[in-house]
C-alpha cells in the first residue's frame, strides 16, 4: 500500500511526464509482485484485497505464470537424477510449457464460464489473476529445491519430498481460498464448483476438438471441390 | 528411326546398370550373416534405462548345430531324433530326451565335435524296462540317471550301468488327488538325492521325494493370480451356471525347473496376465529356497521378464516372453529361454539384463521350437524340438569380457575388473553395467567425482548417492573456511544494514523533533 501511495506522491510531485508515468506503472508492478508474499501467507485477506482493492496487476500474474512454467521446465532438466527420472533427451521445452499453460487457461476459462452463471463475483481477469498468485508457493519452494536436490543424496530424500508436497498442498489450498474470495462463495459451493470446473474444462476440450475436426473436414471439402472444378475445366 | 535407336541404347545402358547392381548385391549378401567375433549389431541387444531397445555387439556366436545328420543317426538304429523335449549336461556329457523315440541319447563333446556315446533305450531289473514318452532326464554326481517317464507314470532311477534302482510313483497320500494320473514332465535332483518334479495337472507346487523314494509333500505352490476386476465380476455378477462354466481361480503349474549349484530351484512360469508382468506380480522367473519361497534378487529398474516391448496380438510370436526353460551358470548368471520369439535372456545375480539375442527362423542361431537350454561352462546349448536340433553357442570376446569383469569384481580384484570393463565399453558404449563397474573401481581409488559421472551414466542412484556423500564431505572439508566466511557475511550484513537504517531513522527523528521544538 505504501508503495502505491508513494508512487502517487511521485506522480503529483513531478506532474505529467511520460517517464514519470512509466515509473509509476513500474512501481505499481513491483508492489503487486511483492504483494504476492502477503497473499500466500494471509490468503483470506490477501485474495480479497487482490481483486477488490486492486492490489494485484495482470503483469504480475503473467510473471508468476511464466515463472511457474519456467520452474517446471528447469525442474525437469536440472534436478539431480536421484530424485527425478525425466527422459531429458526427449523433453521439448515448449511442448512441456504448453502442456501446463493450456490446461491452466482452459480451467480458468471453464471456472469463469460456470461461475458467471451462478452469481460468482469474479471476472475472468480476476480468476486468472488469483490463480496465478496461487502458483507463487510452487515457484518459491521448487526453484530453490532444484539447487538443494543437487546437494542431497537419495537417502536424505525425505527432506526433499516433504518440501515438494508442502508446496503442492499450499498451492492447492491457495487455489481453493482464492476462488472462494474472488467469487464470494462459501467453502461448500467452492468445492462443488471446483468439480463443475473440471467437467466444464472437459466440455471445452471436446468442443475444441470437434471444431477443429469439422474445420479440417470443411477445408478438405472445399479443396477437393476446387480440384474437381480445375480437373473438369482442363 | 532415330527414336528407336535411342531407346535401344537406353535399354542397353539400363541392362548394364542392372547387371552391375545385381553383381554388387550378390557380393554383399555373400558375406556371412554372422560376421566377425562380436561385431555384428542386429542380433544381440539390451534394454536401456528408458526401456528402449539398444543394439549391442554379439555376446554369443554359433559354434555348431547338432542334428541327426551330424550325429550319424542314419547309421545307428536308423532313427532320426524325433520331438526331443529336454537337455541335461553333467561332466561334459550331454543327455537328450528323445521323446518321440522313447530313448535318451548320451552325447560326448570333444572340442567342437559332438558324437554319440550311447543310446539308452532300456534298463535292467525293472518290471517295465523301456520308457514311454520320456519328458526329462537328470543325472546326479554319482552318475545315476533319473528319467521322467511320462507314459509309464513314474520317475525312474537307474545307475550308470542302467541297472534299475527304484521308481518314484504316484504318492499314496491324501494331499495328492488320487483321481489324477501321475504325469511327471520336469525333474531335478539335488545333491542329497531328493527329487523334485513338475507334474501335469498338479497345481500345488513341486512334488518332492526324499532320497529313499518316499513322497514328502509339495513345495513352492504358485499363488493364485486373479485381477480385482475379474474377482468382482465372477463373485458378484455371474449366475451360478455361468460361474460353473467359467474357469476356477486355481494356481498354475510351473513350466520348467532347474537346480543351481547352491541347491536353489529356479522355476519358470508362463501362465500370467500381461498386466502383472511389469508390476512384478507375475514373476515369470523364481528362485525357490527350501521352503518354496521366491528369493530371486531384483536390483534393476525392471524385473527379469524378458522383452520389455512387444507387439500385442494373439499369434504365436506376439505378446510377452514365455520362458520355457532356464539354466544357471557357475557365476550365477542365469539364462532364460523364450518360446515366443525364440530368444535367450541372460541376467546376472542381481537381476540385471546382460544381453538378449535370438530370433525365430531356420538359419543358424534362430529357432522354430526352442524348448530346452543347458550350459557347459560359458557355452550354451539350445534344443529345438521342431527342428530336432541342438544349437551350440560360445561366448564372443565381448560376452567373455563381461563375465570375466564381473567375476573379477566379485573376487575382489577391482583394478583388473575396471580394465576389463573399459574393454567392454570400447566394444559397446551403451552398456550401463560397464559404467557401474568403472564407477566402483573409481570409487575404490577415492576418485569420487569420476565415480559420480560413471554412476550417473549407469543410472545407479544408490551408488551415486554413496559417491556423492563422500565427495560432498571432501568438498566441505576443503572449503570450510569459505563456507564459514559466507555464513558470517550472510548473517552480519543484514544486521549491519538494519542497524544503520535504525540509526539513520533515529537521527532523522531527532532532527525533526529538534526542529519542531
Amino acid at each position: 500500500m505504501s508503495a502505491i501511495r508513494s508512487a502517487n506522491d511521485e506522480f503529483e510531485k513531478h506532474g505529467t511526464g511520460r517517464s514519470a508515468k512509466r515509473k509509476a506503472a513500474w512501481d505499481r508492478y513491483i508492489a503487486s509482485v511483492r504483494y504476492s508474499l502477503y497473499v500466500i501467507t494471509h490468503p483470506f485477506d490477501g485474495f480479497w484485497d487482490l481483486v477488490h482493492e486492486k492490489r494485484g496487476t495482470l503483469a504480475a500474474a503473467h510473471t508468476f505464470l511464466f515463472l511457474f512454467l519456467l520452474t517446471r521446465v528447469l525442474k525437469l532438466m536440472l534436478t539431480s537424477f536421484q530424485f527425478i527420472s525425466a527422459p531429458v533427451q526427449y523433453i521439448n521445452v515448449f511442448e512441456e510449457m504448453a502442456s501446463l499453460a493450456l490446461p491452466f487457461i482452459i480451467l480458468c476459462l471453464a471456472n469463469w464460464a460456470m461461475t458467471t452463471l451462478f452469481d460468482g463475483k469474479g471476472r475472468f481477469r480476476d480468476i486468472y489473476m488469483a490463480m496465478c498468485y496461487a502458483l507463487v508457493p510452487y515457484i518459491l519452494i521448487q526453484l530453490p529445491l532444484i539447487l538443494v536436490s543437487n546437494m542431497l543424496t537419495a537417502e536424505e530424500g525425505s527432506f526433499y519430498s516433504v518440501l515438494l508436497s508442502v508446496s503442492l498442498v499450499w498451492c492447492a489450498f491457495l487455489v481453493f481460498v482464492g476462488l472462494m474470495e474472488v467469487h464470494d462463495y462459501g467453502p461448500g459451493k467452492t468445492i462443488v464448483f471446483l468439480i463443475v470446473t473440471v467437467v466444464g474444462a472437459c466440455v471445452i476440450i471436446f468442443l475444441m476438438l470437434t471444431f477443429f475436426s469439422l474445420l479440417s473436414d470443411a477445408l478438405a471439402y472445399f479443396i477437393s471441390m476446387y480440384r474437381e472444378i480445375v480437373f473438369r475445366l482442363n | 528411326m532415330k527414336n528407336g535407336k535411342r531407346r535401344e541404347m537406353l535399354v542397353n545402358i539400363f541392362r548394364r546398370v542392372m547387371t552391375a547392381v545385381f553383381c554388387l548385391t550378390l557380393l554383399l549378401t555373400s558375406v556371412p550373416a554372422f560376421a566377425e567375433d562380436g561385431f555384428s549389431t542386429s542380433y544381440t541387444y539390451t534394454y536401456d534405462y528408458w526401456e528402449d531397445y539398444q543394439e549391442s555387439p554379439d555376446a554369443y556366436r554359433v559354434v555348431t548345430v547338432i542334428d541327426s545328420m551330424t550325429l550319424g543317426m542314419e547309421n545307428l538304429e536308423n532313427k532320426r531324433i524325433n520331438k526331443p523335449q529336454s537337455l541335461y549336461v553333467r561332466d561334459g556329457m550331454i543327455y537328450v530326451c528323445d521323446m518321440g523315440n522313447n530313448r535318451i541319447l548320451e552325447l560326448r563333446r570333444d572340442g567342437d565335435v559332438f558324437s554319440i556315446s550311447r543310446i539308452i533305450r532300456e534298463m535292467t531289473g525293472s518290471s517295465v524296462n523301456t520308457f514311454s514318452s520320456p519328458y526329462d532326464v537328470s543325472v546326479d554326481p554319482e552318475g545315476n540317471i533319473y528319467v521322467a517317464d511320462y507314459g509309464n507314470q513314474r520317475i525312474v532311477m537307474m545307475d550308470k550301468d542302467l541297472k534299475w534302482i527304484r521308481d518314484y510313483t504316484k504318492p499314496a497320500d491324501a494331499t495328492f488327488d488320487q483321481g489324477l494320473n501321475f504325469l511327471p514332465k520336469k525333474i531335478v535332483v539335488d545333491v542329497a538325492g531328493r527329487v523334485y518334479a513338475v507334474c501335469q495337472n498338479v497345481n500345488k507346487g513341486l512334488v518332492k521325494y526324499e532320497a529313499d523314494g518316499t513322497f514328502s509333500g509339495f513345495i513352492g505352490a504358485n499363488e493364485v493370480s486373479v485381477s480385482m476386476g475379474d474377482y468382482i465380476w465372477k463373485r458378484y455378477f455371474q449366475t451360478k451356471e455361468q460361474r460353473a462354466q467359467s474357469e476356477n481361480f486355481v494356481p498354475t503349474e510351473y513350466e520348467n525347473i532347474y537346480i543351481d549349484r547352491d541347491g536353489f530351484i529356479y522355476a519358470t512360469n508362463i501362465v500370467f496376465s500381461e498386466y502383472d508382468l511389469k508390476w512384478d506380480n507375475a514373476k515369470p522367473i523364481r528362485r525357490l529356497n527350501s521352503l518354496g519361497k521366491d528369493i530371486l534378487i531384483k536390483n534393476d529398474k525392471f524385473p527379469p521378464i524378458g522383452d520389455l516391448m512387444w507387439t500385442e496380438g494373439g499369434s504365436e510370436s506376439t505378446g510377452p516372453s514365455k520362458f520355457v526353460d532356464i539354466t544357471v551358470m557357475d557365476n550365477d548368471v542365469y539364462v532364460a529361454l523364450d518360446r515366443t520369439r525364440g530368444r535367450l535372456f541372460g541376467y546376472d545375480s542381481q537381476g540385471v539384463m546382460l544381453w538378449a539375442f535370438g530370433t525365430k527362423g531356420n538359419i543358424e542361431g534362430a529357432f522354430t521350437g526352442a524348448i530346452s537350454i543347458e550350459h557347459m561352462g560359458y557355452d550354451l546349448l539350445v534344443l529345438d524340438w521342431l527342428e530336432n536340433s541342438i544349437t551350440v553357442f560360445t561366448t564372443t570376446e565381448y560376452g567373455r569380457t563381461i563375465y570375466e569383469a564381473s567375476e573379477k569384481y566379485l573376487s575382489g580384484e577391482y583394478d583388473e575388473s575396471a580394465v576389463l570393463w573399459r574393454n567392454v565399453l570400447k566394444m559397446n558404449a551403451n552398456y550401463p553395467l560397464a559404467f557401474r563397474g568403472m564407477g566402483r573401481a573409481a570409487m575404490r581409488q577415492n576418485e569420487y567425482a569420476e565415480a559420480m559421472d560413471y554412476f550417473k551414466l549407469a543410472h545407479d542412484r544408490q551408488n551415486y548417492g554413496r559417491a556423492f556423500k563422500l565427495y560432498r564431505k571432501d568438498w566441505v572439508e576443503k572449503n570450510i573456511a569459505w563456507i564459514i566466511l559466507l555464513l558470517a557475511v550472510i548473517l552480519i550484513v543484514p544486521l549491519a544494514i538494519g542497524k544503520s537504517k535504525k540509526l539513520k531513522w533515529e537521527v532523522y527523528e531527532h532532527e525533526r523533533n529538534t526542529v519542531r521544538k
